[in-house]
């Protein structure tokens, strides 16, 4: 699993890197790419294929992070209905977005602006 | 200087041929390798929560939380700048890019203010990211709710 | 009339540059011009709590030098012209608002040195002023973080793009005295050749140097084998080389005595700054710590300096406007070999 985490995951950074090169696309652009064909990938129930495939070389890539906000939203509206669209995405993403805004607000209060 | 647009094309042909291409095969090797390795360290956070018998759910969630807290670490410090200058896409595509690019202007911005300056800032990289994805996870939802 | 074509003018007496002072970053005095800087720092903060006011206290300080190096008093100076790259230019007000001198704020993006010393040698030479003190200032990381990225970002720069330089580059100009002169000066239009990528700001300034050049030689009926030294402002290595095949074809041959302030300030392959350094400072701290010597040595007799600038703001590039494109050219004698003055 670990290969297959390394290779995959490996991978889906090189699409990345030549979009980067190629396009010369800024790596914000990347991002919102990466996350939106996760999430329809995994609306389209092939990303979780991949997932089984390669673990964490799957999901730790952003469009694992699309892929979950898919997963979510299915999820919720099996459980809830239509109501499920609103609530299910930011639900399932919900640990990586506040990690982000504790730790990011940690940072801001411990570390100065550094020269390169 | 000829500003037409037939001048302003042959001057982007001479600008393309003056602009060098950015080392492409050694640029992806790099993104690859390193890519690879944050992937690797998420597959085995992955395993050892699992093995501290959380649900598979709950220890991918641990999993995104150390990885985005790790990268915070790495960018407080200002290593992950330097990282990123060599490893590419494959410090920008896994979920430590994403909180590397909240907590970069988190701190940079601190001197505009806690409220204006790192609260009011700290999405403007990463905030399309949530934007689009909600979007998409909604068009999803939709599609769902109505196919299924 | 003092007007001699089309975009250049000839001062009726030479205008003396009385002194000129450089302040730079770490990084500016590691590189290949490192030892003719009058001033550096340790760190880019410069003991400020950001980079905005670090920036101004590079400009006071770097002001307050120029004025000293020239053995006068900032009550001896008339006007005081200079600007900087920062929303409003507030890197220089911040650092000139205590010197106590009439104050004109000028805005000629990496091109305002030269917009500055074209400025006050007219002042001088229409007589409305004895003494001025011109000057511009960038600073790396406030610029990274007002036109690109958070410094703590971890991007790749692409090859083609430049660094922008730490520091400030100021000049007293007078009406008399010793010293390399100001003769001639040409006045640059705004060119857009429609390049918008920018990261390959060389590439969207090269079409107004080319210009500018060209301009200059058919208003003076010279070539560029008149001068000793021919420099632009921040083009680097692409944007140069843009340049002399844009004036190659115009009949005009730019050999190895056209250089790029740059080029120079960098050493590109030991300090990663791709295609060179960039910004308002990068000329104005090139000229002031390495051509000026030059020219009061005699080494240099006659040179064509010319800073440029790319005109656009953050809000133009989202707005997917391309980048348009300006430079200013000065014509500057240096003192003749043995010469006693000059």
């Amino acid at each position: 699993m670990l290969i297959k985490a390394f290779v995959v995951g490996g991978l889906i950074c090189v699409i990345g890197q030549l979009l980067i090169d190629k396009t010369k696309m800024m790596s914000a652009r990347i991002l919102v790419l990466y996350v939106c064909i996760g999430c329809i990938l995994g609306g389209l129930g092939i990303y979780q294929k991949l997932e089984e495939f390669a673990g964490a070389g799957a999901t730790v890539p952003l469009t694992g992070f699309g892929f979950r906000l898919a997963e979510g939203v299915k999820q919720e509206i099996d459980k809830i209905g239509f109501l499920g669209i609103f609530m299910g995405g930011i639900k399932a993403a919900s640990a990586g977005i506040t990690a982000a805004v504790f730790f990011a607000f940690l940072a801001a209060l411990f570390a100065e602006p550094k020269e390169k | 200087m000829d500003t037409s647009k037939k001048g302003q094309q042959k001057y982007a042909e001479m600008v393309k041929k003056a602009s060098p291409n950015s080392p492409v095969f050694g640029d992806c090797i790099k993104a690859f390798v390193s890519g690879g390795i944050i992937c690797t360290i998420g597959q085995l956070l992955l395993d050892f929560y699992i093995g501290m018998e959380l649900s598979e759910k709950n220890a991918a969630a641990w999993v995104s939380i150390t990885l985005v807290g790790l990268s915070a670490l790495l960018t407080a410090l200002g290593i992950y700048e330097k990282l990123g200058k060599f490893c590419g896409a494959g410090t920008i595509v896994p979920i430590t890019g994403f909180a590397n690019s909240v907590v970069s202007p988190a701190i940079e911005f601190k001197k505009e203010g806690m409220v204006f300056g790192m609260a009011a800032k700290m999405f403007v990289v990463a905030g399309p990211v949530i934007v689009y994805g909600t979007l998409t996870s909604m068009l999803v939802g939709f599609v769902y709710y109505f196919v299924k | 009339m003092k007007r001699i074509g089309k975009q250049t003018v000839r001062l009726s007496e030479g205008v003396t540059i009385l002194s000129a002072a450089s302040t730079v970053g770490p990084k500016e005095a590691e590189g290949p011009l490192g030892k003719y800087f009058d001033q550096k720092t340790e760190d880019s903060f410069f003991g400020e709590k950001s980079w905005e006011l670090a920036e101004s206290k590079f400009v006071e300080k770097n002001m307050r030098l120029a004025v000293q190096k020239a053995n006068l008093k900032s009550e001896d100076i008339d006007y005081i012209l200079c600007g900087d790259l920062l929303n409003q230019c507030t890197g220089s007000t911040f650092g000139i608002k205590n010197l106590d001198i009439p104050f004109f704020g000028l805005f000629g993006a990496c091109s305002t040195m030269g917009e500055s010393m074209s400025l006050g040698a007219m002042l001088i030479d229409g007589g409305f002023a004895n003494h001025v003190l011109t000057g511009a200032s960038s600073h790396f990381c406030a610029a990274e973080k007002q036109f690109r990225f958070p410094l703590p970002l971890g991007t790749q720069r692409p090859p083609t793009s430049t660094w922008t330089v730490t520091g400030d580059g100021a000049v007293v100009l007078a009406r008399k005295g010793d010293g390399p002169k100001i003769v001639e000066i040409t006045t640059g239009k705004i060119v857009d050749m429609g390049v918008a990528d920018v990261n390959n700001m060389g590439a969207a300034m090269a079409p107004a140097a080319a210009a500018l050049l060209k301009a200059h030689f058919e208003d003076t009926g010279r070539t560029p084998q008149d001068y000793d030294a021919i420099a632009t402002g921040d083009l680097g290595t692409i944007g140069r080389e843009l340049v002399v095949e844009l004036l190659g074809k115009e009949g005009y041959l730019l050999d190895n005595r056209y250089t790029d302030c740059g080029i120079e300030i960098f050493d590109a392959e030991k300090q990663d700054t791709h295609a060179g350094g960039s910004g308002c400072a990068c000329s104005a701290v090139t000229f002031c710590a390495y051509f000026y010597p030059k020219l009061l040595s005699g080494k240099i007799e006659k040179m064509l300096f010319i800073p440029t600038g790319a005109l656009m703001s953050t809000t133009s590039s989202q707005q997917g406007q391309s980048i348009p494109g300006i430079a200013h050219g000065l014509v500057i004698e240096g003192c003749r070999k043995g010469a006693e003055e000059c």
